[in-house]
């Protein structure tokens, strides 16, 4: 019997903790969005010629929505399950009747709800300073949720693994924001010099941005297929870790 | 069906860093019973709480909660068990009552506000339901924490010193709270470093020192048995030796030469010989009767073991 409404309290302990602090939820991405299109958009972006017949402006959304899906999924979904183990709570996960599986749709399932919103209000603030028109509304969703959940339950394994703040700002701050930046996030990798284009195909993050710049303007450095399968198989490998780490009672604190 | 709700068996325990924290522990607890576990520091009491709960992993032998053994049935007896952990491990942001009511849905049950705050009522919380966490003292906090482990009615209560550092009223109630939930048919377990409190609410008392259980028994057979009365005499003056009539009782001369303390033997049939005597000495100035406490019991306990 899967305890659903264990589920439902751990969702929701983590979204009023959301709540609490729900101004600076908002207000930071916000205005970080908006000072990528005043800077990138309007200041550098006029001076830069279309790339792929697309303006530059309308050409860093999916880049920049791809950049805080990744970190805040990462980021927030590490600290979600660093933080009962600092504070101690975890002790109560730990004596309550619920299994690995409820624990992870719990947590990742807010930490994706969060990143979720924040994309749609990243997308909504972009609209203000340019013609937003999305191709594939649908592709695009999909690319959204499909990047929230991946990405929350990274930072879910995160969370398990580290046992100091060190650990829990690393990842993300070596691994993740370098991918998405070199992932073609702002710029069109036929940009670069062969080789490095060749390079650029090593990252998997590469796959998501296109993913998501074709979804928005049909534009994109790999097939449309190959991005799906990326994601798919990210999530795959995630979910295998995370059942595998949870086998051997890794959530435990001794 | 074994008639014991937990029964353990050959449980050790030992830490990564090679302490060993239980030592081949054998225990049955009964349903419905009150189960007190008294040791030092260290002695190992949370450590056989937390495993028991879940928290930690035993290294060898073997644990049985209602007909199950916790190793392959881990979810079925952790939706039994309400645990009261000895440190006041809280949120900080969270009200009391949401943190309450998390915990009854982390248990699976569907929410009850009603019950919620009949349980704050019942420790003394009701004024505190929409207060900050943090703003608690930890008398508060300890009781927050008790209110989580009731607020999924749970078959069995671990209490890891339930009454550290909440004052002596407030105490009383709490063992109010406990014996009623025990009337409900609650087993709880229990550790504590008051040994009033054990004497107080315990059925039975259980006592461990290094990692081993140096003595399981009923408390009253355990008071009867061997908290054997004293009769203190108080003298007027000084006295050199002992007098004749109770030189040959088990007797202890106290540091001022004024106060002789005599073990008595279970019956106690010699109080009326020494009475007796007593009345002839012109010396003899009072009498009092003491009970031992289970304190100056386990004191002797550890003693003794610690000399084998
Ligand atoms: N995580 C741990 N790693 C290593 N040793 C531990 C760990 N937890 C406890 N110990 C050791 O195990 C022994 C038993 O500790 P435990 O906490 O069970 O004692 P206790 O009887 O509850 O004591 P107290 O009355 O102080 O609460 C102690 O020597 C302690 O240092
Ligand atoms: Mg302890």
């Amino acid at each position: 019997m899967i305890n659903l409404l264990a589920i439902k309290a751990i969702y929701n302990h983590e979204m009023n903790r959301t709540k609490r602090t729900i101004l600076q939820s908002i207000i930071s991405p916000m205005l970080s969005t908006s000072l990528y299109f005043v800077i990138f958009g309007s200041a550098i972006g006029s001076r830069i010629k279309e790339i792929d017949g697309v303006t530059y402006g309308m050409f860093i959304v999916p880049g920049l929505l791809m950049l805080n899906l990744l970190t805040q999924s990462v980021s927030n979904g590490s600290f979600s399950t660093y933080f009962p183990k600092f504070n101690g709570t975890i002790f109560e996960l730990q004596a309550a009747p619920i299994s690995g599986v409820e624990m992870i749709i719990g947590f990742v399932g807010a930490t994706a709800t969060k990143s979720i919103l924040l994309g749609l209000l990243i997308i909504v603030t972009a609209s203000f300073f340019i013609d937003l028109n999305i191709l594939h509304p649908l592709l695009m969703v999909f690319f959204l949720l499909m990047t929230a959940i991946t990405f929350s339950l990274f930072g879910f394994v995160i969370g398990l693994w580290a046992d100091n703040f060190e650990k829990l700002s690393l990842i993300p701050l070596i691994i993740i924001t370098p991918l998405v930046f070199l992932g073609g996030s702002f710029y069109s990798i036929n940009m670069l010099p062969e080789i490095w284009q060749k390079i650029s195909l090593l990252n998997p993050v590469l796959y998501l941005v296109s993913g998501f710049k074709y979804s928005f303007y049909e534009i994109s450095d790999v097939s449309i297929w190959t991005s799906i399968i990326t994601i798919l198989l990210i999530l795959f490998i995630l979910i295998v870790i995370t059942l595998l780490i949870f086998k051997k009672g890794y959530n435990l604190r001794n | 069906m074994k008639k014991n709700l937990i029964e353990i068996s050959k449980l050790s325990k030992k830490y990564k860093n090679g302490l060993i924290a239980l030592n081949n522990i054998d225990l049955s607890i009964k349903k419905g019973e009150i189960f007190a576990l008294l040791g030092p520091n260290g002695a190992g009491k949370s450590t056989l709480i937390n495993i028991l709960c879940g928290l930690s992993h035993h290294t060898s032998g073997e644990i049985i909660i209602n007909n199950l053994d916790l190793v392959k049935n881990r979810k079925k007896i952790k939706s039994l068990i309400g645990l009261v952990p000895q440190e006041l491990h809280l949120e900080a942001f969270e009200t009391v009552f949401d943190n309450i009511n998390y915990s009854r849905g982390l248990w699976g049950k569907k929410r009850d506000d009603k019950y919620i705050l009949n349980l704050l009522k019942k420790l003394n919380l009701e004024t505190k339901k929409n207060s900050l966490l943090m703003q608690l003292s930890g008398g508060m906090k300890r009781r927050v924490l008790i209110a989580k482990a009731l607020s999924h009615n749970p078959e069995i209560l671990f209490l890891d010193e339930p009454s550290a550092g909440v004052d002596i009223e407030l105490r009383k109630e709490m063992w109010e709270v406990i014996y009623n939930l025990k009337k409900e048919g609650v087993t709880i377990i229990l550790t504590t470093h008051y040994i009033e409190e054990a004497e107080e609410i315990a059925d039975k008392v259980a006592f461990i020192n290094n990692g081993k259980i140096i003595l399981v028994e009923d408390k009253n057979i355990l008071l009867k048995k061997l908290g054997d009365n004293k009769l203190v005499i108080t003298f007027k003056n000084k006295i050199k030796k002992l007098p004749e009539y109770i030189k040959n009782y088990p007797c202890e001369l106290s540091d001022d030469k004024k106060n002789v303390e005599i073990l008595l033997s279970k019956e106690k049939t010699e109080l009326s010989s020494i009475l007796i005597d007593l009345k002839k000495d012109s010396n003899f100035l009072d009498f009092n009767l003491k009970k031992r406490s289970l304190e100056s019991i386990f004191v002797d306990f550890i003693k003794r073991k610690n000399h084998d």
